[in-house]
């Protein structure tokens, strides 16, 4: 059975905002019957151009009819700018946190949002654009892109989590691997959100402990985060490393360029002294 | 909140008078069957009884008996033996509605350079006998087909392949996990050469099964380490386990006819009052062969798991055939090769019942659950 919170539960149970505004300013429709999920999603402004209503009808999970409803709360009562920046993920934390196998659930509220904004402004996002990697769940290489760049995903298994894609006969499995490598080798979209100390702290820590501590540990050797100033990375090297005459050569080449590949490009690594 | 529990394809509750006699075999009688001494030499003849009670519900000779952890060894086992059996053939035969315990088997042995063949089946989950008879060649070297589907309950004619094979000289093995217990089955008579069966389908507990081997047969067995089950199944044996699939293999054959009559009663009233007071329902699989446990039931432009978690709200426990269960994405492998439409299947639910169900039972069933599926029909886009 799926571990969802008693927020999905609550939001499943007691769905919030069901139905249909007639006359809306804005509906997107996103899913189909033969996916296993759709939504439909309408609201409408008040004269001060805040969103005075949203409505939601979901077919699907638990986690897809507690994702709709979800979203109308969390769109209410703002602004269209304002509800632009609700992201899957937004929608994913409003809910506790979806099962990772859950989070296309997510991924469909945030399309529906896109496509009433899209529809509100007269400007709808050309459908489809780009070709389909997936045929079993007609999901294209765009589509994939950005799923891959916005939830950050590195392997195909969170890619068909997140989108579908991959799902069914698996046979494009190679090609979504290929599309996350090039994602992964192009540099990401400029837009990025200054990180917060914590939160880069966090992704240090993550990065060393993923993509730079087995290798170290191989040769005997290891690498302690002592502190983070502004970009400045301090770490203390250990166990073989602090005697090794290349460490300064393997902090700037493996520590260095892997925080910066995986955090941010403008980290600066420098040794403390024991 | 007492359960009404109706997904006994999926697994069953113990029977009190199973969990009874296996008792005394854990901190009492706790012997090695091998061992040299009277602690464990009393436990041989438990074992020895626990064989013949399942030889007894099967038709079969207690020596063609031996015991497994699960259905899935006893299909492993059955499969990897017969491929040794005939190493120069590299064919298999199975049907596209396996268990996976057949189903993911067959696809890895397919990377191993063997060939597949899966037999269809038509819209009501029956096997396309004429597509079966043709796939058999010179080079098949075993041919596997389920007894009794776990989805559908739909009931294969396993005794008229089973002959088909003999008359070729092919191995023929069936999964019988959900017909065992059901279904009246008599061995002796029959053409079938290995059988795969597991405890825990019919009120005995998990981590014990049963794979029948006829006499004859060529075998090799798949664990290898141990003396135990003659040879043919090495590892000390699960004493509690075989001695409660015995005690269950008993009750089952004492419970047959209810299974047959009371069961079938409850299972058809189900069906037919659900298909009655919901609109846009219809029941998957052939009405006309199945075990008389089991209901397959779509409901159109809904969800599975919706229902699902909403029928748990009442504390009735059944099953789907919808992606959103099982993890994946697609619909049961079953609703697929049945052609079932996508909007069908995702709204597939199944009910498999047991003994321990009352009438009670299914009239909450039949309460609760139109207005739980107009509800989702009232929040989904489609309806």
């Amino acid at each position: 059975m799926w571990e969802y919170t008693d927020k999905v539960k609550e939001h499943f149970l007691n769905p919030k905002n069901v139905g249909e505004i007639e006359n809306p300013d804005g509906v997107g429709d996103v899913g189909s019957l033969s996916c296993g999920d759709a939504l439909k999603l309408t609201f409408k402004l008040d004269d001060q151009g805040l969103i005075a209503d949203a409505k939601v009808k979901t077919f699907g999970c638990a986690s897809a009819i507690a994702s709709g409803s979800a979203l109308t709360e969390m769109m209410i009562g703002k602004t269209i700018e304002e509800a632009e920046k609700i992201s899957n993920q937004h929608i994913a934390d409003y809910l506790g946190g979806l099962p990772k196998e859950k989070m296309h659930c997510s991924v469909m509220g945030h399309e529906a949002l896109e496509k009433a904004i899209a529809c509100y402004r007269g400007t709808p996002i050309e459908e489809k654009e780009g070709s389909v990697i997936c045929e079993c769940f007609g999901v294209t290489d765009l589509e994939i892109i950005k799923a891959i760049q916005e939830n950050r995903l590195k392997t195909v298994e969170e890619v068909t989590n997140f989108t579908k894609a991959g799902g069914g006969c698996e046979r494009c499995h190679g090609d979504i691997a290929k599309i996350i490598l090039e994602v992964q080798h192009k540099p990401q979209p400029e837009e990025k959100q200054q990180l917060t100390n914590i939160q880069k702290m966090r992704m240090i820590e993550e990065t060393i402990e993923r993509e730079i501590r087995p290798s170290l540990q191989l040769d005997g050797g290891d690498i302690e985060l002592i502190d983070v100033v502004g970009n400045r990375v301090m770490v203390a090297t250990r166990g073989a490393c602090s005697a090794c005459k290349s460490a300064p050569i393997t902090l700037k080449n493996l520590v260095e360029a892997k925080l910066r590949e995986f955090v941010t490009p403008d980290l600066v690594v420098e040794e403390v002294s024991k | 909140m007492k359960p009404i529990y109706v997904d006994n394809n999926a697994t069953t509750r113990v029977a009190e008078e199973v969990f009874t006699v296996m008792q005394p075999y854990f901190c009492e009688e706790y012997g090695n069957p091998s061992s040299m001494h009277s602690v464990g030499g009393r436990i041989g003849p438990k074992l020895k009884e626990a064989r013949n009670q399942v030889a007894a519900l099967l038709g079969a000779h207690p020596d063609e008996i031996i015991f497994t952890s699960c259905g899935t060894e006893s299909d492993s086992t059955a499969v990897h033996a017969a491929l040794a059996a005939d190493p120069g053939k590299r064919h298999i035969v199975t049907s596209r509605v396996e268990h996976p315990a057949i189903g993911s088997l067959v696809s890895s042995l397919s990377k191993q350079g063997y060939r597949i063949t899966e037999i269809a089946v038509d819209g009501d989950g029956c096997l396309d006998m004429g597509a079966l008879e043709e796939s058999l060649t010179s080079d098949t070297a075993l041919v596997s087909i389920m007894w009794a589907n776990n989805e559908t309950g739909v009931i294969f004619p396993v005794e008229e392949i089973a002959q088909m094979c003999r008359q070729r000289g092919i191995t023929f093995h069936t999964d019988a996990v959900q017909a065992v217990g059901k279904l009246p089955i008599n061995l002796k008579d029959s053409a079938i050469d290995m059988l795969s069966l597991s405890g825990h389908k019919l009120h005995a507990p998990k981590g014990v099964g049963a794979l029948y081997i006829r006499k004859g047969t060529k075998f090799s067995p798949f664990m290898i380490g141990g003396h135990q089950e003659k040879g043919r199944r090495a590892g000390t044996e699960n004493v509690p386990g075989i001695i409660a699939l015995g005690k269950a293999c008993e009750l089952a054959g004492q419970n047959m006819s209810e299974e047959n009559t009371r069961v079938r009663e409850l299972r058809d009233r189900l069906e037919t009052e659900l298909t009655k007071r919901i609109p846009n329902s219809k029941i998957n699989g052939t009405i006309k062969q199945r075990t008389p446990n089991t209901s397959n039931i779509s409901f159109a432009n809904i969800e599975g798991e919706s229902i699902l978690l909403m029928l748990n709200e009442f504390g009735i426990c059944a099953s789907s055939g919808s992606a959103c269960t099982s993890g994946s994405l697609e619909p049961s492998h079953v609703m697929r090769a049945m052609g079932v439409p996508f909007t069908m299947a995702h709204g597939s639910i199944r009910f498999s019942l047991s003994i321990y169900n009352t009438k009670e039972d299914v009239d909450e069933i039949i309460k609760q659950l139109p207005p739980i599926v107009e509800r989702l029909r009232e929040l989904s886009p489609f309806s």
